[in-house]
């Protein structure tokens, strides 16, 4: 790729001698032009269509979104739609109408897929809304010219249909230098921008001073190819007191391209993968800037185009000034279509247009031509044969590629070579297809190649995209996990705090803290535990909320403290009372350790001097303890002495157990000794005395000891019906089978039998089972007692619960006070 | 004698050398992880979806890495299958799918019908849905991998799964027959 160096371009710039000076560009074809089909007749207004169909998407970028409502009446030039983001255009109303559809709408594409539109049925009267036109722009600020175009929903008109104010707003790293206006149109058959540089050379000069205003380039520069004569001489007289620079240079396809053009007019090559703007050039189509014109000095938006209906198909081809949205089937009944002559309906040029797939799709922005071909004017190409590899591709390329070795690796999908050799610079103008003597459609292998590579790039985005997505949330649900792990020990070891101190408390008096004390003492540890978590919750996000809240906690747990103080210190007077009690108790405790340390060296069998002087001491020591346990036992308050008789024959009932339990033992014995012998008969005596002693206090005993014989048998029976009757209720609910219940019905009924029986016998009044009849209980009281048992359990469970707030808990209080202030007013 | 010794010696020496060389190497310039299996997995489409039987991508590319075979990917399809077997230098099998190689797909919220039990939400594994207890939950599009985790543990059975049809904006040319591929009567009217 050849390129110019710096000093050449300044060269081409500065002087105005080589201001004529143009340059070539390598390939290019020349295939028939056929532009005297359409170019003979003055540029005519298509007629006003009864249904317009809006396509959202008519230009390159995000699709527009739709700012009306169904059934709304719009007037010509109103937004019927907003752009929707940075590289976007609005799109208005192209005459007045009511919204009757948005929605998928047939759009002019290959595929002949629908696309969202919103279509306008128009009411024949073509009222304009109130223009706001700007005569006087040369006052105004570029970024206001440049809302107007944006908001005048223009773009590029030569067909790519980029948003001109996007275009125009890119502020490249380098300034732009020089502005050129494309009126090339090299593709054969089009001729829309000549018939509008011919008849609207006026609009379009004043269009290019409008960009020229903003934004100051050192020249102009008008590109028009030699085969538009009249078009030359209209735009000469155009701008002949202005310094633009109109360039006339031999036709050749495809020099209108924007990259080709450039090259022409300044010799310089828009780098691989760049834009114009990267050199400080930029490039608009004469349509756009009449666009503007109209925008800015009328305040018009973008609501028609010039359109060129061409082929040999049509009975009256020409040029046509077209709404956008009117179907492409009646532009051509305007031009005089003969079905039966069509055979391929082209949108755009033979070139580089594509195959519609209906009539009934929209004309739209980016819209130059259709083009009704018959089928000797546009023969299906014949098939493809294989690659001769003659080169002649290579050399028609206009971007100085290697089309064969493209197809050849678009064949093989090698999308890395592809890449390589600059598949993407390629414009796809289908010059290597129409030289080569195989017939191959390259373009078709480019375009479906491209498409491939992007489809992967985005695969491949995407997919980096959901990597990181999962790998953070596999992180984040690992914090969470180690988290809450952390919360659970801190919870483990404060429980096993809790329960060291538990035992520690015991030894400490387990003083018989009045009510108040324990209270005051759950509060305090209440308070301290809210505070923790409060400080907790401090360090993870330090708020100054958070903050006075802690503060708050702190003072009020050092407030429950000091309570509990104050409420320990005048507890001992409480302590003290039972003193004589805590006496007697650790005399006895004494005592018993006492015996247990004297039992085990009695046990020894030959214990030396030591060992008999401790026991003596320990004999000694136990002996005491003896005496003061009685003495304390005097001294020791009634209580102790009101159950006696029955404390004595509890007494005197153990040893007669224990006694028998020794003889029973003993005479278990096979062959008993003598001396065994003695025992049991010691042993029988003993159990004698001691039954006599029973017999003899049972006597003194009150009368509760007489309690009739039968209660055991009642009690057991009474245990029995209870048991059955929760098998059964168990047995029902696991939806055991009715075999199954059955027995357990039978025991059940046997069960109510039996305490039936021991009830009798028993001798007591028989119990009145059914508890509705049961005296004084009415549906009132009971509806009472059960709110007075639900508010009770409400309490409960809120003051269980640490987090429940004071407000609520207040409530329940209420309501609990309520609930047995009624019960105690009812049962009176 | 002593040319043997000498001899001998040398090559002692120089086997230590070498071997001081290589030691030194392999604690200088280790690599941690394993590069193989990171290369795999650049090359799934880390749906995460789980359905070559491993818990996500990078465990299937480690499994890849120690032995396992390439053919389990339905989400890759074929085109995985071949870079994988590219990568590896194997064969490429056919894939190893009970309904084969599926279209991308999206997963997609009845609104009406979700209950909020944000089951579907801990079973994303991009968090590509939102939503909370009791509230509608709602799929982000461009986010969805298409993996059907979603799928199973609602209780309500309101997620579908659609396939992402193509649009204006990403439909693609088809490439052409290649030459070779005429029928008869083409080839007579081509020559």
């Amino acid at each position: 790729m050849s390129g110019m160096s710096k000093n050449d371009m300044g060269a081409a710039r500065a002087s105005r001698a080589d201001a004529m000076k143009i340059w070539d560009i390598p390939g290019g074809i020349h295939p028939a032009e056929r532009k005297e089909l359409s170019n003979r007749t003055p540029i005519q207004p298509a007629p006003l269509p009864k249904r317009l169909t809006l396509p959202l998407g008519q230009h390159i970028g995000a699709a527009a979104e739709p700012c009306v409502a169904l059934g709304q009446r719009v007037r010509k030039g109103e937004k019927i739609a907003e752009a929707n983001g940075f590289v976007s255009a609005p799109l208005h109303a192209p005459t007045s109408g009511t919204v009757s559809f948005i929605g998928p709408q047939p759009y002019p594409h290959v595929s002949g897929m629908l696309a969202p539109a919103i279509v306008i049925d128009s009411d024949g009267l073509d009222e304009w809304i109130d223009l706001t036109p700007h005569p006087d722009y040369r006052h105004m600020d570029s970024s206001e010219l440049l809302a107007l175009i944006r908001e005048a929903g223009i773009s590029g008109l030569g067909g790519a249909g980029f948003p001109t104010a996007v275009k125009l707003t890119a502020r490249p790293t380098q300034k732009i230098h020089t502005l050129i206006i494309n009126g090339t149109e090299c593709e054969p058959y089009i001729t829309a921008d000549d018939l509008l540089m011919r008849e609207r050379a006026s609009e379009l000069v004043s269009g290019i001073d409008i960009l020229v205003q903003l934004i100051q380039p050192e020249q102009v520069l008008i590109g028009i190819e030699g085969n538009k004569p009249e078009a030359i001489a209209a735009m000469r007289g155009a701008c002949s007191e202005r310094s633009y620079q109109i360039r006339v240079f031999p036709t050749k396809y495809p020099s209108g391209g924007e990259k080709q053009l450039i090259q022409i007019l300044t010799g310089v090559e828009v780098p691989s993968g760049g834009l114009p703007a990267d050199i400080g050039i930029l490039c608009q189509n004469v349509g756009t800037c009449v666009a503007i014109h109209e925008a800015v000095i009328h305040g018009k938006p973008l609501i028609s185009r010039i359109t060129t209906l061409t082929g040999e198909a049509l009975a009256r081809p020409g040029n046509v000034e077209v709404l956008l949205g009117t179907p492409v089937g009646e532009l051509l009944e305007f031009a005089g279509l003969d079905q039966a002559k069509l055979n391929r309906l082209i949108m755009g040029g033979p070139m580089m247009g594509f195959t519609l797939p209906s009539l009934d799709v929209p004309l739209i922005k980016t819209a130059n031509c259709l083009l009704a071909s018959t089928a000797t004017e546009l023969p299906p190409p014949p098939p493809a044969l294989p690659c001769i590899r003659c080169g002649e591709c290579a050399e028609a390329c206009p971007a100085s590629l290697l089309p064969q070795q493209l197809h050849f690796f678009a064949l093989g999908q090698e999308h890395e070579q592809l890449k390589a050799h600059n598949l993407f610079d390629c414009i796809e103008c289908g010059a290597c297809a129409y030289v080569c003597p195989s017939n191959i459609p390259l373009v078709q292998y480019y375009r479906a190649a491209k498409a491939e590579i992007r489809e992967l790039e985005q695969k491949q985005l995407k997919a980096e995209h959901s990597k990181q997505r999962f790998e953070q949330r596999q992180e984040r649900l690992r914090r969470a996990e180690e988290q809450k792990e952390a919360e659970r020990r801190a919870r483990a070891e404060k429980a096993a705090r809790a329960k060291a101190a538990q035992a520690e408390a015991p030894a400490a008096p387990a003083a018989p803290a009045d009510e108040a004390l324990k209270k005051l003492k759950i509060e305090a540890s209440m308070a301290q535990v809210a505070l923790k978590k409060a400080e907790k919750q401090l360090a993870q996000h330090d708020t100054a909320e958070l903050q006075a809240q802690v503060a708050e906690l702190r003072a009020a747990a050092e407030a429950a403290q000091k309570a509990l103080a104050a409420a320990q210190a005048s507890a001992p007077t409480a302590v003290a009372k039972p003193a004589g009690d805590e006496a007697l108790k650790k005399a006895k405790i004494d005592a018993a350790m006492l015996k247990a340390q004297l039992r085990k060296l009695e046990k020894l069998e030959a214990p030396d001097d030591d060992q008999q002087a401790e026991i003596a001491r320990l004999r000694q020591q136990l002996e005491a303890a003896e005496k003061t346990i009685a003495s304390l036992q005097d001294q020791a308050p009634a209580p102790a002495a009101k159950p006696a008789g029955d404390e004595a024959l509890k007494k005197a009932k153990i040893d007669a157990a224990m006694l028998k339990a020794q003889l029973r033992k003993l005479e278990k014995l096979e062959a008993p000794d003598d001396d065994q012998q003695a025992e049991i008969a010691r042993l029988r005596q003993q159990l004698e005395a001691a039954e006599k002693t029973v017999a003899s206090l049972q006597d003194q005993a009150p009368a509760p000891a007489a309690k009739p014989a039968g209660d055991d048998a009642l009690k057991k029976a009474k245990v029995e019906l209870a048991m059955k009757r929760a098998e059964l209720k168990k047995a029902e609910k696991a939806g055991a089978s009715e075999t199954e219940l059955q027995p357990l019905r039978d025991a059940l009924a046997a069960a109510e039998q039996a305490l039936h029986q021991a009830e009798d016998a028993s001798g007591k009044p028989e119990p009145q089972l059914l508890r509705t009849e049961k005296p004084g209980m009415t549906d009132e009281l009971k509806a009472l007692k059960t709110e007075v048992a639900f508010a009770r359990a409400d309490l409960r469970k809120l003051e269980r619960d640490e987090s429940a707030d004071a407000e609520a808990l207040e409530q329940a209080r209420t309501r609990l006070a309520d609930a047995e202030r009624q019960l105690a007013e009812y049962q009176p | 004698m002593s040319l043997v010794l000498i001899a001998v010696l040398a090559l002692l020496g120089l086997c230590l050398l070498a071997g001081a060389i290589l030691g030194f190497a392999a604690v200088r310039f280790k690599v941690e992880g394993d590069p193989i299996a990171e290369q795999i997995n650049a090359l799934l489409p880390q749906t995460q979806c789980g359905q070559c039987g491993y818990p996500g991508c990078k465990p299937y590319a480690e499994a890849i890495a120690g032995g396992d075979k390439i053919n389990k990917c339905p989400p890759g399809g074929e085109a995985t299958i071949q870079a994988l077997a590219d990568l590896l230098d194997v064969e490429p099998e056919p894939l190893d799918a009970v309904e084969g190689e599926k279209p991308q797909m999206v997963a997609y919220i009845r609104e009406a019908e979700c209950i909020g039990c944000t089951k579907c939400i801990q079973a994303c594994p991009v968090d590509a849905i939102v939503g909370a207890a009791r509230q509608m939950h709602t799929v982000i599009v461009s986010e969805c991998t298409g993996c059907d985790l979603c799928v199973e543990p609602c209780p309500v059975d309101c997620i579908d799964m659609i396939p992402v049809g193509s649009t204006v904006q990403t439909w693609k040319w088809d490439k052409p027959l290649a030459p070779g591929q005429l029928i008869a009567s083409d080839r007579e009217q081509a020559a």
